[in-house]
This record gives structure tokens, sequence and C-alpha cells, in this order.
């Protein structure tokens, strides 16, 4: 049997497990209706949830970010005063946060994913849900309990359906928004400890310092310090001249991720 | 006869489309069998599209059961397989 078919029967299955038949027919119809409106809040706040998520992660970006364009100026200015040691460990540095920002840009086209495909979902269950609760009254209204039982039954496999298809919707937003929250935590914790602060606390040996120069890319490294210099026109930095000022600008070279 | 794509909703898909789906279905069934993710991806992407091309979406309050369903196009080969399973993900 096809896959397609399959599914569609086990949904079916699920369906008529669900359907808690009551010794009043209408009266299943009043509890469906009711846990419908149940999973319609539930994958409202589902929405909600993914959007905060959403918006932490675009501001972890922007904070990163900032925090680059800070490490490369203090590069230049590490140059202008003839200590390459220096720039090389900002711009190390600099490789760490550039690998954590593509991570983050990523997640965050996926969290954006996953919140249109929830309002979405949303919207399709509440449209459902409005034509659920207009058959239920008509059946309410003009069928006798006996005769309610296979129009329950119609109104009630669609609904269920929908409301299987949503419920793992959520489900999987949930799922991913609860892997990017624990990443998302360790980012907040890293600009928390002041470790991203400036190239000054460098090399004092702190636990995050070490990973962020273990993630850095150390061909992106040197392609940008050899981009800075040329940018500072050649200086011989080995002549211990501080005198040199960089021009501001991107250095070309810029690591392609 | 009507189909769902699983986050997407039902369209509604003549019946002569139907064969030309039900390649594309065993393709993507073959690809769970063997447990070839790639081919899997790519077969499933190709089953979804024709649907979408071949149906039209249903009015928004229809309140009928699908025919068929498949499964959301980034679903893995592992969610598809627990799909199946009688104790499966299908919320109940």
């Amino acid at each position: 049997m096809s896959l397609m078919k399959r599914m569609s029967l086990i949904f079916r299955a699920k369906a008529d497990k669900a359907l808690d038949r009551a010794e009043d027919p209408r009266e299943t119809l009043d509890y469906s209706y009711k846990r419908q409106l149940e999973l319609l809040a539930k994958v409202r706040k589902g929405v909600a949830e993914v959007a905060t998520s959403r918006k932490r992660v675009e501001l972890q970006i922007n904070q990163l970010e900032s925090q680059a364009q800070k490490l490369t100026d203090q590069a230049q200015k590490a140059l202008g005063m003839g200590r390459e040691d220096l720039a090389r460990e900002a711009l190390t540095r600099k490789s760490g946060l550039q690998g954590q920002i593509s991570d983050l840009q990523a997640q965050h086209a996926q969290l954006q994913g996953e919140e249109e495909k929830l309002t979405l979902a949303s919207q399709r269950l509440q449209a459902k849900v409005e034509a659920f609760r207009t058959r239920k009254e008509t059946v309410k209204a003009t069928y006798t309990a006996a005769e309610a039982q296979t129009r329950i039954n119609e109104a009630f496999s669609g609904i269920s359906e929908e409301m299987g298809d949503v419920g793992m919707a959520i489900q999987r937003a949930e799922d991913k928004t609860q892997q990017m929250q624990a990443r998302a935590g360790a980012i907040d914790e890293l600009i928390a400890s002041g470790a991203l602060d400036d190239a000054s606390s460098l090399g004092q040996g702190d636990d995050i310092a070490r990973e962020l120069e273990s993630m850095s890319s150390q061909s992106d490294v040197e392609a940008e310090l050899q981009a800075l210099k040329a940018a500072s026109g050649g200086q011989a930095i080995e002549s211990g001249q501080s005198t040199h000022q960089l021009e501001a600008g991107q250095p070309e070279g810029e690591e392609q991720r | 006869m009507i189909v769902r794509i699983m986050g997407e909703g039902q369209l509604e898909v003549p019946d002569a489309a139907l064969e030309e789906l039900n390649a594309l279905d065993a393709a993507v069934e073959q690809a769970v069998e063997t447990g070839d993710e790639a081919a899997f991806a790519t077969a499933l992407e190709q089953l979804l599209a024709g649907v979408r091309k071949a149906g039209s979406p249903v009015p928004e309050d229809f309140l009928h059961d699908s025919d068929l369903i498949l499964p959301p196009g980034d679903a893995t080969i592992d969610e598809v397989r627990a799909m199946l399973a009688d104790d499966g993900l299908v919320p109940g």
C-alpha cells in the first residue's frame, strides 16, 4: 500500500480512537469543540514562543556583529602601533565570532520559517473550528441523538485530522525552538561574561576565550591580517614605528563563508 | 480526491493526476525502505511539487478527512517512519 494511503489510514484510526463517545453524541460535539479551542490557544502560544526566540537570536546577531566590528578596529589600531601579535589575537577572536554569527543567521532563518508555518496553521485551524461550531449547532438543533451520530462522525473526522496535523506542527516547532534556546543560552553567557568586550582581555586564558580561539579559522585570520597590513600601505610593522594611522574601511580579504 | 500535505493543508487533486503521483509516491517509499536520506528528500520534494501543481486548495471551512496524507516537505526518514508506526508521531 502506498505511503500516502498508509498515512491517511493512521490519521483516521487515531481520529476514531480520539472520538470519546458520550452517551448522548451531542455531548461529544461539545467536548470536541472544547479540545479544538484548547489546541487553537496552544498553537497561538506556539507562534508567540517562536517569535520570542527569533527576536532573541536577532538581538544576539546584532551584538556579535558590533563586537566583530570592534575587534576589526582594534586589530587595525594594534597594527598601527606595531603590535602584530595583538592584531592577530583580535582577528582570531573575530574569526570565532564570525562562525557564531553564521550559525545564528541560519537559526534565524529556520525560526522565521517555523513562525510562518505555525501562523498559517493557526489560521487554517481557526477556520475549521469555526465551521465545526456551526455544524455542531445545526446537528444539536436538528437531529435526535440517534441521527446525530453519523453527522458527528463526518464533522469529527475532518477536524480531527486538522488537529493532528497542527499538533504535529507545534511539536516540531517546539523541538526546534528548544534546541536553539540551549545554543542561544550559551551565546548569552558568552556575551554576559564580558569575554567579547575587547582585545585587551585577550590571552587571559579564560575558558570562553580558549573556546573562541579554537573555533577561529587560522587561514581567515592570516588573510585578514595581510589585508590589514596592505591597507596600512605596507608599513613595516617590524620598524617599531607607532605613528602610522590606519585608514578606516573594510579590508579586502574579509572572510567569505 | 483530497490530499493533505502536512503543515500546508488540503488540496483537491483530480483523479487523472493520480497515476503520476503514485509513481512519485513509490520513489519516496523506496527511499524510506532503504534509508537513503538524500534520495528521500529529492523524491518527497518532487511528490509534493506534483501534488501542489495538480491540486487546488480546498475552501477554508471544508470539514472532511483526506484520502491521502503526505509528510511535510522538511520531514526526515526517521520522522516518516515514526508517523507510520502504531504509536507514531501523529497526535491522537
